[in-house]
C-alpha cells in the first residue's frame, strides 16, 4: 500500500531554509521572534553551526548582521512585517551606501486572512518601501520554491552588495493540506 | 577588575571628547577595531589618526554597539571597540541588553556623555536630567560598567578594555567644545578599508 505523502518524511519549509543557510555558510542569525518563524528559530538555535542572538529591536539586527559581514561572518535578520516597517532608516543609511549584502527573511503577517487590522496596515507598507529602496524582494508562496528562491537571492546578494528580503507568504507558511 | 569603580554621574570630571578619543587611539594596538557612532563620536575618531580598522558610523543612530557586537561575534579572538555618543545610546537602550545576553568577552563599549545632542544644535539628552547610563548598563546585567573618573582612570580603563573580560561598559563625562575634525564620508572606502584590515591580523 502506497502511504499517503503527509506521512513520508516530506522537508518542511523551515528545514530547508536551515539546509540552503548552511550550504551558504550563512553562520549568524539576528531575530526578533514572530509565531511563523517559531519552528525556523526553534532549528536554528538547536544547530550549533549557527550563533544566535535575538536583539531587542530589528534594527540592532541589521546592525549586527552588518558588523559581522565586515568581519567575515555571513548572517541573516530574521523578522516579521511590523519588524521590517521599522528598518527604512537603517537600510537606507547603512546596508545601502555601505553596500551590505544584509540577507533579511520577513515573515508576511497581516495578508490572506489576517484578524488584526493594525497587522494588515502595516503589511501594506512592505513592498512599497522596498521598492523604494531598490531592494531585491521575492515572496516565496510554495515549497518547492524555497531552496530556489533563498539560495539564488543569497547568491545574488552576496555577488551583487546588495541587501535581499526573502518574503515568506502565508501560502507557503499557512496553507494547509496539498503543497505545504 | 579594580578599575571598575561604583561611581555616579556627579562624581565623574567632565573632560574633553576630542582629547579622550586621542588618548585611547594612543594605547590601542593596530589590530583592535573600533566602531565609532553618530554626533560628533566618529569626527574625533577620524581626527585621531585615520586607523583602517576604524568603522565610521555615518547615518544609523544607535547602531554602533550593535555594528561592534557584530564583529565581536565574527571575531572572537579581535578586540571590539564601540564608540557612541549619549543620544546616540538613549535611541537603542536594548542593545545593552542584547550585548549582555550574547556576552562577548572582546568587546568594550565607550560613551561620550555630554549631556546633549551636540551636533544638532546642543539640545540637552535625557542624561542631563539625571539619566545614569552606567547604572542602565549596570541594570542591563553589564557588570563591569563604571565612569571614567578623571583621565587617569580613563587610561585604566582602556587598558582593561585591552586585557580584561568583556563586556566592558565605560561613559565618560564631556564638554561641548567641538570636533577636531570632520570624517571623510566615503562609505564604500570606509567599508572596503575597514573588511580588508580585519581580513588581515
Ligand atoms: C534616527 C535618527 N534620528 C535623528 C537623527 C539626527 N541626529 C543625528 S546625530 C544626532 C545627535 C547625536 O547625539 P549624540 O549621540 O549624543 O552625539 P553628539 O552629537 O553629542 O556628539 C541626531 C539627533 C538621526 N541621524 N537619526
Amino acid at each position: 500500500m502506497v502511504e499517503p505523502t503527509a506521512a513520508r518524511d516530506v522537508e518542511t519549509w523551515d528545514a530547508t531554509v536551515v539546509r540552503v543557510l548552511k550550504s551558504h555558510d550563512v553562520r549568524l542569525v539576528a531575530h526578533v521572534p514572530d509565531k511563523v518563524l517559531a519552528p525556523l528559530i526553534r532549528r536554528l538555535v538547536d544547530d550549533d553551526f549557527f550563533t544566535v542572538v535575538s536583539p531587542a529591536r530589528e534594527e540592532e539586527a541589521v546592525g549586527i548582521v552588518a558588523g559581522a559581514y565586515l568581519a567575515g561572518m555571513r548572517g541573516i535578520a530574521l523578522m516579521q512585517t511590523s519588524g521590517f516597517a521599522t528598518l527604512p532608516n537603517v537600510l537606507a543609511s547603512l546596508a545601502l551606501p555601505f553596500q551590505l549584502p544584509i540577507l533579511m527573511l520577513v515573515s508576511e503577517r497581516g495578508t490572506l486572512g489576517d484578524f488584526q487590522l493594525a497587522q494588515a496596515m502595516v503589511c501594506s507598507t512592505l513592498r512599497p518601501i522596498l521598492q523604494a529602496l531598490k531592494i531585491e524582494h521575492f515572496a516565496i508562496q510554495r515549497m518547492d520554491e524555497v531552496e530556489f528562491v533563498v539560495g539564488q537571492m543569497i547568491r545574488q546578494a552576496y555577488a551583487t552588495q546588495a541587501p535581499a528580503a526573502m518574503i515568506l507568504s502565508p501560502l507557503l507558511t499557512a496553507r494547509r493540506g496539498g503543497i505545504q | 577588575m579594580t578599575a571598575i569603580r561604583h561611581l555616579s554621574r556627579a562624581d565623574a570630571h567632565v573632560m574633553n571628547r576630542s582629547a579622550l578619543t586621542r588618548r585611547l587611539v594612543a594605547r590601542l594596538p593596530d589590530d583592535v577595531a573600533v566602531v565609532g557612532g553618530i554626533g560628533h563620536t566618529h569626527f574625533d575618531l577620524w581626527a585621531a589618526g585615520q586607523r583602517a580598522r576604524n568603522f565610521y558610523m555615518l547615518g544609523s543612530m544607535g547602531l554602533a554597539v550593535p555594528i561592534a557586537l557584530g564583529v565581536a561575534l565574527a571575531q572572537p579572538r579581535r578586540r571590539v571597540i564601540a564608540l557612541e555618543g549619549d543620544g546616540s545610546l538613549l535611541m537603542q537602550l536594548g542593545a545593552l541588553g542584547t550585548v549582555m545576553a550574547a556576552r562577548p568577552k572582546n568587546l568594550a563599549i565607550f560613551v561620550w556623555d555630554n549631556g546633549a545632542y551636540q551636533i544638532t544644535g546642543a539640545q540637552p539628552t535625557a542624561t542631563s536630567a539625571g539619566v545614569d547610563l552606567v547604572a542602565i548598563a549596570r541594570g542591563a546585567g553589564i557588570a563591569a560598567a563604571t565612569w571614567a573618573a578623571d583621565e587617569a582612570h580613563f587610561e585604566a580603563l582602556v587598558e582593561l578594555a585591552l586585557s580584561g573580560d568583556g563586556p566592558l561598559f565605560v561613559a565618560a563625562r564631556t564638554d561641548n567644545q567641538p570636533p577636531a575634525g570632520t570624517t571623510d564620508r566615503d562609505a564604500a572606502r570606509i567599508r572596503m578599508r575597514f573588511m580588508d584590515a580585519l581580513k588581515q591580523g
